[in-house]
């Protein structure tokens, strides 16, 4: 202890005192991060709204579950679109979400290795890449080699866009795990793996969901790699092997069309994608238990669930 | 007196390294440390340790901050695994069988080992029952019936059983501090170890949990080795029968407790027990 008392009275006389200003000071800011968060909801709340209002109306039983009427006759629905982006996204999540999470957890667990930071590099270049570029690589090697238009080149285009952004926050939530348990674990005797996939992922898994949840929500809206992979169309699912709908897809034609209905079933089919990608949202967060107790509670009040 | 360095007060004996058991029976060893250094990267954690711990009672690690004793007791386990720039060198036997033998596989040993944790560290996710059990299933220990009955012996032996039998199914997170770390014994003690590490285990606790914990300690030494890292002199003179002082990464004096702390044999070691220096 070398501070007297003295220097002690003089660091206090260094303080700000004009506890008024400071006051303001605080006030200020609090309305500064308030207003960016308004100007942030603005497009878009305005754009939930526009798509709600407009999209409404065409929104009917025949419309959810038709295949499209002729060309500007505003009949007809979007069964095929909402049928195939469920077929699609389903796919792509078989495909693109176990390599994702294994990717994560070897970038997390054994990642301590030039290979992982190279695997780590590329994955973050990858993730940024234009996804019009992936669906033309699997153009190339998937619809010019098989002579067609494929599901499956859907499937493995969107994939490519999926597991980066799950492998990156896979290995996000697993790193965020402290130490501690693992110890604990090793410390049972327990091996690696099962240290890492009974007792890691189980306290990562709030975070794993999101990660997953916000990459589906990504490839459900994506247009460009659908065009060069599943083409559209106007009949359900027959074939793996034929053009299939997706809502992007339809919405994208629906509104380049010059006739008002076909315009106003564009935005019904908006909405109808914003609410399918809500509902698997909620359906998977509710299965999974995380983040949405609300939800479970109000089903389980309505004894939707037993227990 | 005059001031010297503590490295000249360092006495090289290797009496100091064996505990002083000539006033009882003799006792077995259960585990040996012989030459043990640890280096972290190029920094040498613990220098040239020997120690021998007698079966069925406590000896307790104590020193000052940054002294190696954590890093020591965790060598006891081959947590050192797991630090990358972790490198250990020397002999632990456990049984006559050497830990760092490169033909061991640690993962078996290690269930003949429980560790208790400074924070207590229960399975997040897991409820009371699923991490008392959490070493046996996830080992492959399946029948429920075996599994109840450890549960139920375990968390008495840990005091924590009438404070939770009847919410078993609670997950762990909701249990106080003190209640976790009784937890962390049971979830130890669960996979049936014959020596039990401790490190710190009351020093995030209350003086009444820590009691608590005390008189586990008390208890458990009847069938175990136990073997605890404690910051807090007056711990070891309560619960441990041998004591190991150690400074700067190196082991100064080790004897039974009440010699140790009634007539330490060397000045290091007196200086910290009448708390001149910590």
């Amino acid at each position: 202890m070398t501070t007297t008392n003295e220097k002690r009275q003089e660091y206090r006389a260094l303080f700000k005192n004009n506890v008024k200003k400071r006051l303001l000071v605080d006030k200020i800011v609090h309305i500064i991060i308030f207003a960016f968060v308004i100007i942030a909801i603005i497009p878009l709340g305005s754009i939930l709204v526009e798509v709600f209002k407009n999209g409404i109306t065409a929104i009917s039983y025949e419309f959810l579950t038709a295949t499209p009427g002729s060309i500007g006759s505003g009949e007809g629905g979007i069964g095929p679109a909402i049928q195939g982006t469920l077929i699609i996204i389903g796919l792509a999540s078989l495909i693109g979400v176990p390599i994702g999470v294994m990717s994560g957890i070897f970038l997390s667990e054994y990642g301590d290795n030039r290979l992982a930071r190279n695997v780590r590099f590329f994955n973050d270049v990858f993730m940024e890449f234009p996804s019009i570029v992936l669906g033309i690589f699997a153009f190339l090697v998937i619809v010019l080699i098989l002579g067609h238009f494929s599901v499956w080149a859907g499937a493995f285009a969107l994939a490519l866009i999926m597991f980066p952004i799950v492998a990156r926050t896979t290995e996000e939530s697993l790193k965020m795990v402290p130490v501690t348990y693992r110890e604990a674990g090793t410390a049972l005797g327990l091996k690696k793996w099962v240290i890492t996939f009974r007792i890691v992922i189980s306290a990562a898994k709030g975070g794993m969901i999101t990660g997953i949840l916000l990459a589906v929500s990504r490839i459900g809206g994506e247009t460009a790699p659908l065009i060069m992979t599943i083409l559209g169309s106007s009949q359900f699912f027959s074939s793996m092997d034929v053009p299939m709908d997706a809502l992007p897809l339809r919405i994208w034609r629906l509104s380049l069309l010059p006739y008002e209905s076909s315009q106003l079933q564009g935005w019904g089919a908006a909405l109808v994608l914003i609410f399918v990608i809500i509902g698997i949202n909620l359906a998977v967060r509710y299965y999974f238990g995380n983040g949405n107790g609300m939800i479970r509670k109000l089903i389980k009040q309505g004894g939707l669930v037993k227990k | 007196m005059t001031m010297s360095t503590p490295e000249q007060k360092i006495t090289n004996s290797t009496d100091s390294q064996i505990p002083d058991t000539t006033s009882h029976v003799e006792k077995k060893f259960k585990m040996i440390a012989e030459n043990v250094s640890i280096y972290y990267g190029d920094t040498m954690g613990v220098k040239n340790v020997t120690m021998k711990f007698p079966e069925k009672s406590v000896t307790a690690l104590i020193g000052p901050s940054g002294c190696g004793k954590t890093t020591f007791l965790r060598c006891l386990n081959r947590m050192h695994d797991m630090t990358k720039n972790a490198k250990v060198e020397g002999k632990v036997m456990i049984d006559d069988i050497n830990l760092y033998d490169k033909s061991i596989d640690p993962i078996y040993h290690r269930r003949k080992v429980g560790m208790v944790f400074q924070k207590p560290n229960p399975f997040p996710t897991m409820s009371i029952y699923d991490n008392v059990t959490a070493g046996l299933k996830l080992n492959g220990v399946k029948d429920k019936r075996i599994l109840d009955e450890i549960v139920e012996d375990t968390l008495k032996m840990a005091y924590l059983w009438d404070e939770v039998k009847n919410d078993l199914k609670k997950s762990a997170i909701e249990l106080s501090g003190g209640q976790q770390q009784r937890l962390c014994i049971a979830r130890a003690l669960a996979i049936q170890p014959e020596v039990l590490l401790m490190d710190e285990p009351a020093s995030a606790l209350d003086p009444i949990a820590t009691q608590k914990i005390e008189e586990t300690i008390t208890e458990l030494k009847k069938d175990y080795t136990i073997i605890i890292v404690t910051h807090n002199m007056q711990q070891a003179v309560r619960v441990s029968d041998y004591t190991g002082f150690m400074y700067l990464g190196e082991l100064i004096e080790f004897r039974e407790t009440k010699k140790l702390f009634t007539d330490p044999k060397n000045d290091l070691t007196a200086k910290y027990v009448q708390g001149q220096f910590g």
